[in-house]
């Protein structure tokens, strides 16, 4: 029973479609996070000094600092936003295909 | 260099678990007086977690609730599990201690362990919930031979729960033996007994709220903490940098990156280990199973890494607070001199700041969260460990699927209060131990072994039996033999003058060799098994994408 459904779904142009959406997306975000953070750890290793710029004239917080935090609050942003695209519109197409080849 | 390398080992550690914690930076803690207030709050939770046991045993009937809660777990309520399960007692001290000692290093460290999370969403966390019903293997074996690789990922999962159910019941023994003043053996005991009573009587369901209401206190105990702190400061962050700058004996270098990073090859390899093996964990791919779908699978991703993120970003903050408050305090320093040796060792600035900031009251709320957060974690890990002997290996390769429900439950419960023994048995056996090599066991095994296993079944049609097992294999046998010829053993436990393998993790290298080994044994494959292993593909792959087929909740 199962079989038959997953051939249908397969021979639907949609899910091709659906799928080649979805990989890049989640590709691209994983490049993203995956750049800043390999990007950093260059800096700290090959040019260290950028990380110890004050962030305001006199004061003793680097820009090191900020540019951590954005890691991590940014990285969970693009979580926020993966999983809202994934659970409205993918899911949405998703279960549209799920209904038609359930027919 | 080899100082520095030592440092990156020590932070793995510390950071990695509590264990880790304890067997390194502490060595064999010291007995405190006995700390009443902590170990009533602690009885409190004992007390009210006792509770919640009793309701989830008359809600664990079949096995999918006893190692899944039958899949209903919200998703929200998952994220606060799972990063129950992730934040250690030792992220607490640990972390906290690498900011106080080294500054903005401790901060880009805490870094690396966040972002396996976003990449864990990304390309995993759907296609887990939608293949996978109890365990890891039952992705890994989903279209291989059953008898094979299923046996084999459960060995891998039970090895990897084996080596760090040691990890943390060392560290609990010592951590316990410092913040309460118990017996190391006491404490050892009380750990197996909680864990084994919250496994067999609540399974999945009652793991799962121990780890939400650690995950609520410790979030919460932190915050106040930093408020507090930060109340002395007015608030203001770069008060309390120029506060620790003058103060601390590294002056304005603590806010930039220091020797803990400079080594690339290092960093990267410990970075690779921490993110792949934290996807390679069981008892963290478990946590996916235990939510409805794959909707809610990502939502509790979502939740989960921003409490980690959250919580990361406030425990470093405390770490550069306390070098001002702890670090200039003689009271908390061996004989008042703060150049010394803090008391406790020098992972207890977060400790010794609740004390400084709110008091003996806070400071045994704060020991009753680390307490709590340790038996968290070790539950986890024996029901991980009570899936792959009952799940696995009983029901599936030995009675090739005919056990009924009965037995297995039967089995599984069996199957913790044997895990229960055998950790305590071990932990205090390994109580005078360097234990500091299993923890880069744990995660090299697992992210050389399990995550290449998982990730190839999910991805690439031509893996095959033969493939994924001498692949697994050489993952397995790489990383057990880098760790061995690293520091951790071959100086440590061997007593050799220089460590031939001059890494503390070895993913960076044992990684690609199993990926390797797992290409070629797999495309050089032409056996018939292999043609049902790829034919296996196309039908795993749309369930894995619509979810058409996954294991659906019970009703609940």
């Amino acid at each position: 029973m199962s079989a038959e459904i997953y051939k249908k779904v397969r021979a639907n142009p949609r899910f091709a479609e659906l799928e080649g959406k979805r990989s890049r997306f989640a590709y691209l975000l994983t490049a993203i996070v995956m750049v800043t953070y390999y990007g950093m750890m260059m800096l700290v290793a090959f040019a260290p000094d950028v990380l110890r710029t004050p962030i305001s004239e006199g004061g003793m917080l680097t820009i090191g600092v900020p540019i951590g935090a954005t890691i991590i609050i940014g990285s969970w942003l693009l979580t926020g936003w993966f999983v809202s695209r994934s659970n409205g519109e993918f899911d949405q197409i998703n279960n549209e295909i799920i209904r038609e080849a359930s027919k | 260099m080899t100082h520095r390398k030592h440092l990156l080992g020590a932070a793995l550690l510390a950071l990695a678990s509590a264990g880790a914690f304890a067997a390194d930076a502490v060595g064999v803690a010291q007995k405190q007086p006995l700390n009443m207030t902590a170990i009533g709050m602690f009885f409190v939770f004992v007390v009210a977690t006792m509770g919640i046991t009793y309701w989830a045993a008359s809600r664990t009937k079949s096995t999918a609730d006893f190692y899944t809660a039958g899949g209903g777990i919200t998703g929200f309520q998952n994220g606060l599990a799972i990063a129950g399960d992730y934040m250690s007692a030792a992220t607490l001290l640990g972390l906290s201690a690498m900011t106080f000692s080294k500054g903005l290093d401790g901060f880009i460290y805490a870094i690396g362990f966040f972002v396996g999370w976003p990449v864990i969403l990304f390309l995993m966390a759907e296609r887990l919930r939608n293949l996978g019903k109890f365990t890891f293997a039952d992705i890994a074996s989903y279209r291989l031979d059953q008898g094979t690789i299923r046996t084999f990922a459960a060995f891998g999962s039970l090895t990897v729960v084996c080596f760090y159910l040691i990890v943390q019941m060392v560290g609990a023994g010592q951590l316990i033996k410092l913040l309460f003043g118990l017996d190391y053996a006491t404490a050892v005991v009380v750990v197996g007994i909680l864990m084994v009573i919250y496994v067999t009587f609540g399974g999945m369901i009652a793991t799962t709220w121990v780890q939400i209401i650690k995950a609520c206190l410790m979030l919460f105990g932190g915050t106040v903490l930093l408020f507090l702190s930060m109340s002395e400061f007015g608030f203001s962050l770069e008060t309390v940098a120029k506060k620790a700058v003058e103060v601390h004996k590294d002056g304005i270098k603590i806010m930039g990156p220091g020797s803990l990073m400079a080594d690339p090859v290092t960093a990267v390899s410990l970075s690779l280990g921490l993110v792949f093996g934290t996807a390679g964990l069981p008892h963290i791919m478990m946590r996916f199973f235990t939510v409805p779908n794959a909707k809610e699978a990502r939502k509790s991703v979502f939740v989960a890494s921003g409490c980690i993120g959250y919580f990361f970003m406030v425990v470093c903050a405390l770490g550069l607070i306390a070098i001002t408050i702890v670090g200039t305090n003689p009271d908390f320093y061996e004989g008042g001199n703060t150049a010394g040796k803090m008391i406790g060792g020098g992972n207890m600035p977060v400790m010794h700041l609740s004390k400084a900031v709110g008091g003996n009251l806070f400071l045994g709320f704060m020991s009753a969260v680390a307490f709590a957060t340790i038996l968290a974690v070790v539950s986890g890990l024996a029901l991980a460990g009570a899936s792959a002997i009952a799940h696995d290996i009983y029901a599936r390769v030995i009675c090739k699927g005919t056990a009924s429900e009965t037995q297995e439950m039967r089995v599984s419960k069996i199957a913790t209060i044997g895990l229960g023994v055998v950790a305590v048995l071990l932990g205090i056996l390994f109580e005078k131990q360097n234990i500091a090599f299993l923890v880069g066991l744990t995660f090299g095994i697992a992210a050389s072994t399990n995550f290449p296993i998982l990730i190839l079944s999910m991805y690439w049609k031509g893996l095959t039996t033969r493939g994924a097992l001498l692949g697994g294999l050489a993952g397995l046998i790489s990383a057990v033999t880098f760790v061995v010829l690293s520091k951790a053993v071959w100086v440590v436990v061997l007593g050799n003058a220089e460590a031939i393998f001059p890494y503390e993790q070895p993913a960076l290298f044992s990684m690609p060799l199993a990926f390797f080994f797992t290409w070629l044994f797999s495309v050089t494959d032409s056996s018939a098994r292999a043609k049902i292993d790829k034919a296996g593909f196309d039908d795993q792959y749309v369930r894995s994408q619509t979810g058409i087929g996954a294991a659906s909740a019970s009703a609940h």
